[in-house]
């Protein structure tokens, strides 16, 4: 097998883990940076929406590394569309299956449900409440706490702060309501 | 007052938990290449390890597959490792700075903010880092939350005076 196949396949938790985690140094060492990416939506922010609100009141200009890193991402996401591509189908649990198709979502693919995540999803109450309640809460929280996955699960956690710990607790409690108490009712539209 | 006001900046963001570790050296504006880079690596390993798989996390939050723990938990180990060598060993920075890493206090906002990010993940599968990984691989809808996410930051920093922290 070839390289390009090797990395075309899903890579195991304890390759993607890791290499995640090394983030962590590559950004101390490289630029003194924390890592973090939720921050990018508030130099967005600070930069698109010129307002009077103290919040977005400083040099967003001197964190521009963190919206070249999110972009980064974003090409990240372009080069393995176009290069790095898996033909083979998603592997989902089969309880997750059953139940996703007891809400009429039978085609498993991709990385988001396209009868969920599609063009002609936006318009519907349902598609409405996961992409526009959601992508508000995931701005809306991340802030409020300070930080998101990245910046208080993977760094905090890292330099063993306990505030981090807290957020990390308080994001896997939220996901957990919600997926398994919440969602459901929200599929069913 | 000027003093004050001077300052205004400063204090708004040491309020928040990020961007206070600020890179006193002056670089020119090109090295800022090497965060796009790291970026696209990041961006490329989220995909190959279908972190950003609206599937995987409803396994996560259902407990039906160890994958996303798996992923946390290494990233976690291996980034304490990190901390505590740079730490121990005292590595400078490679423009020769120190590295110090910021102190984070407790505010009420962990929580509340915490469980609000934690009900977005559930439904939209993703965290803001995922975001920008699944519109480049072509979830074009996933603009839509994304712009819903900075609106939703803009309020929050419209309402942070009301809000308990």
């Amino acid at each position: 097998m070839n390289i390009i196949e090797w990395i075309k396949q899903p890579w195991p938790w304890y390759v993607a883990g890791p290499i995640i985690g090394l983030m962590v140094p590559a950004l101390l060492i490289f630029g003194n940076k924390t890592f973090g990416i939720s921050s990018s939506l508030r130099h967005i922010c600070a930069a698109c929406i010129p307002t009077k609100v103290p919040f977005f009141q400083y040099d967003w200009k001197k964190e521009i590394w963190n919206l070249f890193f999110v972009f980064g991402v974003f090409l990240g996401g372009v080069l393995t569309a176009l290069y790095f591509k898996d033909s083979a189908s998603v592997v989902v649990n089969e309880n997750l299956v059953h139940e996703l198709s007891g809400y009429g979502i039978t085609e498993i693919n991709g990385l988001v449900p396209e009868q969920l995540f599609g063009w002609d999803q936006v318009g519907t109450l349902r598609g409405i409440i996961l992409m526009i309640v959601g992508g508000f809460l995931v701005g809306f929280g991340t802030r409020y706490a300070g930080g998101c996955t990245s910046g208080h699960a993977i760094m905090g956690l890292s330099n063993l702060q306990l505030p981090s710990l807290i957020a990390t607790i308080s994001f896997m409690a939220g996901g957990f309501i919600m997926a398994n108490v919440i969602l459901p009712y929200i599929l069913k539209l | 007052m000027q003093q004050k006001d001077n300052n205004t900046d400063f204090e708004v963001r040491s309020l928040d938990a990020m961007c206070v570790n600020d890179e006193q050296v002056q670089t020119p504006s090109w090295h800022n290449i090497k965060y796009l880079i790291m970026g696209v690596l990041f961006g490329v390993v989220l995909i190959k390890s279908e972190v950003i798989s609206w599937y995987r996390i409803q396994e996560m939050f259902r407990l039906q597959s160890f994958h996303m723990f798996g992923v946390i938990g290494s990233a976690v180990v291996v980034g304490a490792l990190s901390v505590f060598l740079i730490k121990k060993l005292k590595i400078k920075s490679i423009n020769g700075e120190e590295i110090i890493l910021p102190t984070k206090s407790f505010s009420k906002g962990q929580i509340y903010g915490g469980l609000l990010f934690g009900f977005g993940w559930a439904m939209t599968g993703a965290c803001p880092g995922p975001l920008f990984a699944q519109l480049g691989y072509g979830a074009t809808t996933i603009i839509v939350t994304i712009v819903a996410a900075i609106i939703g930051t803009w309020v929050y920093g419209k309402f942070r005076e009301q809000l308990p922290h």
